[in-house]
């Protein structure tokens, strides 16, 4: 997950920063707390750096390496900050024959990045996800909470127009 | 009391089309015409029809407006809610007939289906407990808890038959008998909701149609094995369903339907939700309990088995959400009941997820047994845009593409295994002559090696390698010898790989194997894609006759690979081209060719 902004500084406040420990003092004693409380720190911070892994490790004594492993495994933890508009395509069967290669294709060439990425000025990440169970409207793709459907990629450069 | 009820569909698929702001509308409508207090507007689960969201229905007409649009709203509110004449030109053009309005069950897409999982789905507002407990909800806890034994409840189930829903088959009683033998001080409840199959929504239906249904049943699963807590994993992925779920649990608790002394019986039983962070092996039993302990979601090797050593080391059992949505009524209506529907060794009905080439998409419920042909040119409406029916993908990534031939062949779980595929959670994608088997097996091979955990080496690098072969085969470089390297491959991956994901990754690739092996030979042999979809092995051509020479493909080509003269046949260089197609959707005259 390559992302071309390679070093964000971290730049989290202290309201931020109060807010996670306060989510970590309620959550850390139910069994298995480690994920709702990564998924409460990208929830804050819109992303887990290794700042963040460190503070939920000092608060949790979960080991670093085992808060990093977890990260790493799943593919809603991101590592680096996303987008101001995230662009998902839908690559999952359904919107697959119905030619959603052929929408991420022509996005990846509009804004010259490809999946996991986002644009240097910060505006639009890109990634495919795996059905977002819209699959009577294929192909779908989603900005942010808006689900645009029955996509041809000519209707495109319109649709990415709405969000410069 | 309400004169007219209007239902709005509030599933995923109606949402994404704007069901939302027709509900706002239509407030505001009713408003304005001082129909607040006589007109109920009700958010309900999914129909099924996803095709033609947004949908709403009017009762008591049972009017179903289909594919409705803002602008729509005050035509209905003003013509049918207020003047109570149904504005015919809206409906769902199936259910008008010359006779009058024909009812939604008499149309080809609902008169085969029989609703069980999905009986309050679209019917009751699952934000409402009153409306579950309206239709007989908790009925089945209540009588369990009461009159039933733990081992009453078990037997009960094992009658019926009913299997698991969530792709395995495996018997859902003698999995909670398992269970049960087992002492411990603690034992659990789980259910899996991490649907990751992708082009199958039928469990994020049911949590977001019926949410109580699922909680009614595991409330009873906590009672049969003697567990008191229960876990719902589920994908994040789905926010809706995340939410109906966390309010369905609040009012169940409120209603001392769950937590201490359920109908003060003394049983206790509460459920928490965990969120998955999309992760497909997940969805394997024990890969799923290592994520909700807050660990990397591998996959453990069995035995010891869940039942024995399951979630923190305790008997624990796991169902899906499709089969949980089936024990209620189990219940209530007996063994018999449900054992009377499907065939010998399929009981009761499935959920399908139709996608892809086929007009209804959306969800279907039927009877085990129902023909492939039924489902896709009955209730499906057939194949779009006069194109020929090529294969039905079922099972996702673990699943196999069915091909004309087994047409008639009735869907339950051993028939589909005896043809290659497996049922899975209920995906069943159509496709067309337009696409290209190789491509499609390539498709699912490159979502098991993102999707492989990296734990066991042949699925780790034995999907890879497989998915090395298909791309040269797409590419036209493949020898016959990759072929049967490929062929080795998957019966080594099948055999030796640790979970189910690894075992069943090779299935996409078998399958069409087994019954398009002439594709894959073309591609190799000839160098050609039969259905014109592997770019590799393309090439644009333009047809000297009906070219026109108006230069639009010369002006549109992004690497100057046309030349020609206006009013002369046009001429494509193959070096230069990039087949990128853009010459032929510019073509007025379709004078532009792939072959």
């Amino acid at each position: 997950m390559a992302c071309k902004q390679k070093t964000v500084p971290f730049s989290g406040t202290k309201e931020q920063e109060a807010e996670l420990k306060n989510a970590i003092a309620q959550l850390k004693d139910t069994k298995g707390c480690l994920m709702p409380i990564m998924q409460k720190a990208q929830e804050i911070y819109g992303y887990l750096p290794i700042e963040v892994q460190t503070m939920i490790s000092d608060e949790t004594g979960i080991p670093l390496e085992k808060i990093y492993g977890v990260s790493t495994f799943y593919s809603q933890f991101a590592l680096q900050p996303k987008g101001k508009y995230q662009i998902s395509v839908c690559l999952g069967t359904a919107c697959y024959v119905k030619g959603s290669g052929d929408i991420f294709k022509k996005l990846e060439d509009l804004l010259g990045i490809t999946n996991g990425e986002c644009t240097p000025d910060g505006r639009f990440s890109l990634d495919s996800c795996r059905c977002v169970g819209a699959c009577g409207l294929a192909p779908v793709m989603m900005i942010n909470d808006e689900v645009y459907g029955r996509l041809t990629p000519d209707q495109i450069p319109a649709i990415l127009a709405k969000y410069q | 009391m309400y004169r007219s009820h209007v239902l709005v569909c509030g599933g995923t698929g109606c949402t994404s089309s704007g069901s939302q702001k027709i509900m706002e509308k239509l407030k505001e409508e009713l408003a304005k015409q001082g129909l607040t207090d006589e007109v109920a507007v009700v958010q309900t689960g999914c129909h099924g029809l996803c095709a033609l969201g947004p949908i709403m229905i009017v009762y008591p007409d049972a009017a179903f407006y289909s594919m409705v649009k803002e602008e729509d709203i005050p035509e209905i509110v003003s013509e049918h809610l207020l003047k109570g004449r149904v504005v015919k030109r809206l409906l769902y053009q199936e259910t008008v007939t010359p006779a009058g309005v024909k009812a939604l069950i008499d149309t080809d897409f609902y008169k085969k289906q029989h609703r069980i999982a999905l009986r309050n789905c679209g019917i009751i507002n699952p934000e409402s407990i009153e409306e579950y407990i309206g239709t007989g909800g908790y009925e089945a806890l209540g009588k369990v808890l009461t009159e039933m034994t733990p081992d009453d409840v078990i037997q009960t189930l094992m009658d019926s038959g009913l299997r698991g829903r969530g792709g395995g088959g495996f018997p859902t009683g003698l999995k909670w008998k398992l269970a049960k033998q087992n002492d411990a001080d603690q034992k659990y409840v789980c259910c899996n909701a991490d649907e990751g199959d992708p082009g199958a929504f039928m469990d994020r239906s049911i949590l977001e149609g019926d949410p109580h249904a699922v909680l009614e049943a595991m409330a009873i699963a906590g009672y049969a094995i003697g567990a008191s807590q229960g876990y719902i994993y589920v994908r994040a992925e789905y926010p809706i369903a995340v939410e109906r779920l966390k309010i369905a649990i609040k009012q169940a608790r409120e209603m001392e339907l769950l937590g201490k002394d359920i109908f003060g019986t003394g049983f206790d039983f509460d459920i928490d939700l965990r969120l998955g962070a999309g992760a497909f092996v997940c969805g394997e039993e024990t890969a799923l309990m290592t994520s909700i302990e807050g660990n990397r979601g591998e996959p453990k090797p069995r035995p010891p088995y869940p039942a024995q050593k399951g979630l923190f080391g305790k008997p624990t059992i796991l169902n899906n959400v499709e089969t949980y949505a089936n024990i209620p009524q189990i219940i209530l209506n007996g063994p018999e009941w449900f054992a009377s529907m499907g065939t010998e060794k399929s009981k009761g009905t499935k959920v399908f997820a139709l996608g892809g080439k086929i007009h209804n998409t959306g969800l279907v419920e039927i009877p085990m047994g129902t023909t492939l042909r039924e489902v896709i040119e009955e209730i499906g409406g057939g194949i779009p845009n006069g194109k020929k029916f090529k294969a039905a993908q079922t099972g996702g990534p673990s699943g196999g593409c069915i091909p004309a031939e087994h047409f008639d062949i009735p869907i339950d779980y051993d028939n589909l295994i005896s043809i290659g595929s497996m049922m899975g959670s209920g995906g069943l994608i159509v496709m067309d002559e337009t696409d290209c088997m190789v491509d499609i097996a390539k498709f699912f091979l490159e979502f098991t090696v993102e999707e492989s955990c990296g734990k066991c080496t042949p699925c780790r690098v034995g999907t890879k390698r497989m998915l090395e072969i298909l791309t040269k085969i797409t590419k036209g470089q493949a020898t016959m010898e990759d072929l049967d390297k490929l062929e080795e491959l998957c019966y080594y991956v099948k055999e030796n790989s640790a979970c189910g994901l690894g075992q069943t990754a090779p299935n996409p690739v078998l399958s069409t194997l087994r019954y398009f092996r002439d594709e894959y030979e073309a591609h190799i042999k000839e160098k050609r894609c039969p259905a014109g979809v592997c770019k590799a092995l393309l090439s644009y051509h333009i047809d000297p006759d009906k070219c026109r020479g108006c230069t639009l493909c010369a002006r549109n080509c992004p690497n100057n690979a046309i030349s020609g003269t206006v009013r002369n046949p046009h001429v494509i260089d193959q070096d230069k081209c990039i087949k990128c197609g853009a010459c032929m959707e510019k073509c007025k005259f379709g004078a532009i060719y792939k072959q």
